[in-house]
């Protein structure tokens, strides 16, 4: 017979709900500082984040499509986390794999499904900078990251500005800020809705990346937990010297660890972009889809099946976020985000307490059973 | 000659904030913390700084006296920044968190605040706080005649009241860290905690010192670069804090070399917004978008030396592990 474990000890019963208690106390605070900025539409303004991401299937469909790149990006910074980095430049990685498939896509014109595979190997190309400059050179992985972000922000913007072809102006378009919109430039290379969008009342938003982005999460959760391989990654990121005694090539491990989580913020920014919905504009500052991967993360503590649902929790209160308009700015979901981050940053502390009080309820309750 | 002298009062001028929130960088780091959120206290010091200046121009004070208002706008800068960093040493320090996840934290939040805020203040849509004229220092602030000549265009054309608040903070922060008392402990903290707390050094202290310090310095960076752009603030810093991370790590940890490559990483700033004007720039035929071009170096010339100092960095050793009484 299989005895179920006290409540205390089961790790993730307390790590969902540490992520819980984030969420509430980011919530809270959100609300209290609308409450201070504006006492009379503080309650539209929280009531639209919090409802509109199922007030309509078109909205509840843009919640979907805006969580895979999330999925992504948030399965990369947890992939990494796993061995004991911190990618920080899932957005970086992100760019490039928007970029390659979008150039896939225009310039080759390619299929979807190719240029959702260059995508992947753009991601992983840029991942593998921060690996191997941690392996070879010891460079905290940290600054190779930002480094590499702008760099890779930059590089995209100069490739992208001279390459006539790729631009909307370049496809009928008058702008030459942005990328060429799929519709007219490669139809074939927008990912298919296959029939969701029936399902969704003709949302424009919806389409398979969601599913994508579910089957990647499920191998990512397949290679941590049942193979050697990702075994030997959580070994490194648990104790790197014990693993090396143990013959674990700790640094082989950083750099492979960082190339799939690099191909997976690549890919990402391959579905984000192949929807057909958004152009690539050309900005003078990161991305932010792939700082969110890191939210993503921490919510679900690194754990990809985990990472499904902080990912669709976050894309739903940025839709509500943008329902907020005009009463309130849509950063205003960035604020509960960054409580969020911030909490989980003592997420020991957290859990430890979690355990604690825990420990002691059920104690008082035996001690009760005890005397009666 | 008037374009070098307009290529030299701009580089200074975008280096003051580089080598402002750097030196900031620097502080925490030897202290033992890692200081991410650089970006996010500049942010939050730029906000606070740009209300200021506004408030004093609504209220015409800043016209009568334009630069005891500026001093006023920097102190709050700094005191603001100071407060925000509290937040990464509370977490730091007392909690022990993972200190680049405490920095991303503040990163985020500090843009969307100042949006917020700003959205609320001004009303929907104005995003952008302008910054009053007053506040440069021209040749009448000295009784002096105005000139187009060269000298007048190095020293006056861009000439704020950061600068020479830059410069004192720079030699202070040379004395401060390795003529004192106070920079050597602080340096212990960084390098070997426990060694320090074994001499009676209080680490918790040094590093609470030098994480504010830091956040000080990165609020006044935060002022200093708004001014320098010069189009406003919009609840952005555009990188710069991450910039100045650069900078302090180019810089070997060190004052005087980070003054260095806080100017070289200006320059090559300045070079990319007006490499078209610039005469003796090498022109790539054909090639659109040279800014981004010129963007880029700074960080890939960073990497190449990360690569070759990374053998014998400087970089202090206990940086990024929170201190812990009882481990060994």
């Amino acid at each position: 017979m299989k005895v179920k474990k006290p409540l205390a000890e089961n790790q993730m019963f307390i790590s969902v709900l540490a992520s819980v208690i984030s969420i509430i106390a980011g919530l809270l605070f959100g609300s209290v500082l609308l409450f201070i900025l504006n006492p009379s539409k503080a309650g539209i303004g929280m009531g639209a984040m919090l409802t509109t991401g199922f007030s309509s299937l078109d909205q509840f469909g843009k919640v979907l499509y805006q969580s895979a790149p999330l999925m992504l990006c948030g399965l990369s910074v947890g992939f990494a986390f796993k061995t004991g980095m911190f990618n920080i430049g899932a957005t970086g990685q992100y760019t490039i794999g928007a970029f390659c498939a979008l150039y896939g896509a225009i310039a080759l014109q390619l299929p979807w499904w190719v240029c959702l595979l260059l995508s992947l190997i753009g991601g992983a190309v840029w991942g593998i900078f921060p690996g191997l400059f941690k392996a070879l050179f010891n460079v905290n992985e940290v600054i190779t990251s930002i480094m590499f972000n702008w760099i890779g922000m930059y590089l995209v913007n100069l490739l992208l500005a001279n390459m006539p072809v790729m631009l909307a102006s370049a496809w009928g378009a008058s702008n030459s800020d942005r990328t060429a919109a799929l519709a007219q430039a490669n139809p074939g290379a927008v990912i298919p809705k296959g029939g969701l969008d029936k399902l969704f009342g003709n949302s424009s938003w919806i389409n398979i990346s969601v599913f994508v982005a579910i089957i990647v999460a499920i191998i990512c959760w397949f290679i941590l937990e049942k193979t050697t391989f990702g075994y030997e990654l959580k070994a490194c990121g648990y104790n790197k010297e014990a693993s090396r005694y143990a013959g674990i090539s700790a640094n082989r491990n950083i750099v492979f660890s960082m190339i799939i989580a690099g191909a997976l913020s690549g890919l990402g920014g391959g579905l984000y972009y192949l929807a057909g919905t958004i152009q690539y504009v050309l900005e003078k500052k990161t991305l932010a889809m792939g700082f969110n991967g890191i939210p993503v993360a921490l919510l679900a503590n690194s754990n990809p099946i985990g990472t499904i649902f902080s990912s669709l929790f976050i894309s739903y209160i940025q839709v509500g976020g943008s329902a907020m308009q005009p009463n309130f700015s849509s950063e205003s979901t960035d604020i509960i985000i960054a409580v969020i981050i911030y909490l989980a940053a003592f997420a020991l502390l957290m859990k430890g307490v979690i355990t604690g009080l825990l420990k002691k309820s059920m104690k008082n309750k035996d001690d009760k059973e005890a005397k009666a | 000659m008037n374009i070098l002298a307009n290529i030299i009062s701009l580089t200074i001028v975008f280096a003051v904030p580089l080598m402002l929130v750097a030196l900031g960088g620097m502080y925490s780091e030897h202290s033992g913390v890692i200081n991410l959120a650089l970006e996010g206290i500049m942010v939050i010091g730029a906000l606070c700084a740009c209300f200021t200046l506004q408030a004093f121009d609504r209220n015409g004070m800043g016209k009568v006296h334009p630069q005891l208002c500026m001093l006023i706008a920097i102190i709050v800068a700094a005191v603001t920044g100071t407060l925000f960093s509290l937040l990464l040493a509370f977490a730091a320090i007392n909690l022990k968190a993972d200190q680049t996840i405490g920095g991303t934290a503040l990163n985020t939040f500090a843009p969307a605040f100042a949006v917020v805020v700003t959205w609320a203040v001004q009303g929907q849509g104005l995003t952008t706080i302008q910054i009053p004229s007053w506040i440069r220092i021209t040749q009448e602030s000295f009784g002096l005649e105005q000139g187009k000549g060269f000298w007048d265009m190095l020293i006056f054309k861009y000439f704020y009241l950061t600068t020479p608040i830059a410069i004192v903070l720079f030699f202070a922060a040379w004395i401060l860290m390795y003529k004192t008392k106070f920079g050597l402990r602080l340096r212990a903290c960084g390098e070997h905690p426990q060694a320090a707390d074994s001499v009676g050094i209080n680490v918790y202290r040094m590093r609470y010192a030098g994480v504010l310090i830091s956040g000080c310095l990165g609020g006044i960076g935060g002022i200093a670069y708004t001014i320098a752009v010069g189009s406003g603030f919009s609840s952005s810093v555009g990188g710069y804090g991450f910039l100045a991370l650069a900078v302090m790590i180019f810089g070997n940890w060190k004052p005087v070399q980070i003054l260095g490559s806080a100017v070289f990483f200006a320059l090559f700033k300045v070079i990319a917004a007006y490499n078209s004007s610039i005469p003796f720039l090498p022109k790539f035929e054909g090639m659109k978008d040279q800014s981004s071009l010129y963007q880029m170096l700074p960080y890939i010339v960073t990497m190449i030396v990360l690569i070759f100092t990374s053998k014998h960095s400087q970089a202090p050793k206990a940086e990024g592990i929170p201190y812990d009484k009882g481990s060994r």
